[in-house]
């Protein structure tokens, strides 16, 4: 039972690492963790139950978590980038680069370039998801947060 | 009622104050140059040019008489502190809404960079180690795993940043760093402290791992940033193939 909850505590403690290690301020921390944490859910989840694949489970998660991101900005009254850098963190195919230089390492040349290509490719849709998001957030955002006049305090 | 004018060489100086601590502390460059347009646009200079990218800040305005002034940055050094863009972030908006002197302005951007109520090397140290210690976790390790990822990550970022501030060299710091991360990984699981090789090593590097750069350079070309992009993109794969080398040579021992 316990093994099951270890991805997401662990996701959780990684964001909330990194957070620290760029110097976020210190009340947006646990915040951005729970945001880190949901972005691998979402990975998780449509990488085990649908046959989506890679790219696109983790350009959704990527999608989710900037979504949460532009909300916590909002609420906190910050710039987007101090929840979504560490967000995005659990994310980032740091496992797929390093098989990739081993594979180099080891001559395995067809390994390296399959590997090399999935980094590309996540780090792509991890791009993407947040682009696309920030675009529609840039779309919405007169009609939905600041209705009335569009000028912030 | 008629705004009140400054001297445009001083607002330009508040700009560039601003746009240095900005970029210094790792934000993106459309944020740098959004900024600056907001921050000239707020001191009713109209014509705004700005130009930005990771190791420079160009930045021509022009005065009412129609005369440009011109000012060039060049930046050298980078670390990533959050906080720090967030308070120059929310300076340039409150500027927007009622400008301050420019004395005034700069006299608070001085500030915002030489604060250092931040976290202190140690606390950072420990959470990155916590954090290389998730990350075996993540990726498919076991339990056991997570201290060994822990003691490597933290000595590991430990070497990177003591090396980076002796040498200034981040290539030849990245490399000794993730070779002492494969050796760790390599003694520990040897005395069967830890089970697998390669959670270790993997978690152990995510510390030095340029994941941000990575995204941030597909952000700035999807952005239209291509110059921004690209330098980003090659610091990415240049820490890429530092930790790419350091870890072959330790696996050349397998």
């Amino acid at each position: 039972m316990f093994e099951q909850f270890i991805p997401f505590l662990a996701s959780f403690f990684a964001t909330m690492g990194f957070a620290i290690l760029y110097n976020a301020p210190a009340r947006t921390i646990i915040p951005s963790g729970i945001a880190g944490m949901t972005g691998w859910f979402i990975f998780d989840y449509f990488l085990t139950f649908s046959e989506l694949g890679n790219f696109f489970a983790s350009g959704i998660a990527s999608f989710g978590v900037a979504i949460i991101c532009q909300l916590l900005a909002r609420q906190f009254r910050m710039p987007v980038i101090v929840f979504s850098i560490p967000g995005i963190i659990p994310l980032v195919p740091g496992g797929a680069a390093y098989t990739m230089m081993r594979a180099l390492v080891e001559g395995n040349g067809e390994m390296a370039l399959h590997f090399g290509t999935q980094t590309f490719l996540v780090s792509g849709a991890i791009a993407l998801g947040l682009s696309l998001n920030s675009a529609l957030f840039q779309i919405i955002q007169p009609y939905f947060f600041y209705p009335r006049n569009n000028k912030r305090p | 009622m008629k705004p009140v004018t400054f001297q445009v060489a001083d607002i330009l100086d508040v700009c560039i104050a601003a746009g240095r601590v900005m970029l210094a502390n790792g934000a993106e460059t459309y944020r740098v140059e959004d900024t600056l347009q907001r921050i000239a646009k707020s001191y009713n200079l109209h014509y705004v040019n700005v130009f930005v990218v990771p190791t420079a800040i160009i930045l021509t305005v022009q005065g009412e008489d129609g005369q440009d002034h011109t000012e060039l940055l060049r930046m050298t050094e980078q670390q990533t502190n959050l906080e720090k863009v967030a308070l120059v972030n929310n300076l340039s908006r409150q500027l927007a809404v009622s400008p301050y002197s420019p004395e005034i302005a700069k006299e608070k951007i001085r500030e915002i960079e030489e604060d250092s109520h931040f976290f202190s090397e140690t606390q950072r140290l420990i959470a990155v180690s916590i954090a290389c210690g998730s990350f075996s976790l993540l990726f498919g390790g076991v339990l056991a795993d997570f201290i060994p990822a822990t003691i490597a990550g933290g000595v590991g970022y430990l070497v990177y940043t003591k090396i980076e501030k002796l040498i200034h060299v981040t290539f030849f710091a990245e490399m000794v760093a993730s070779f002492l991360i494969g050796i760790l990984a390599l003694v520990f699981t040897s005395l069967q402290f830890g089970q697998n090789l390669d959670m270790i090593i993997i978690g152990g590097v995510m510390g030095l791992v340029p994941g941000m750069a990575i995204t941030n350079s597909f952000r700035d070309l999807m952005a239209g940033h291509l110059l921004a992009g690209i330098s980003v993109a090659a610091q990415a794969i240049l820490t890429a193939s530092a930790i790419g080398i350091g870890i072959a040579l330790v696996l050349t021992f397998l």
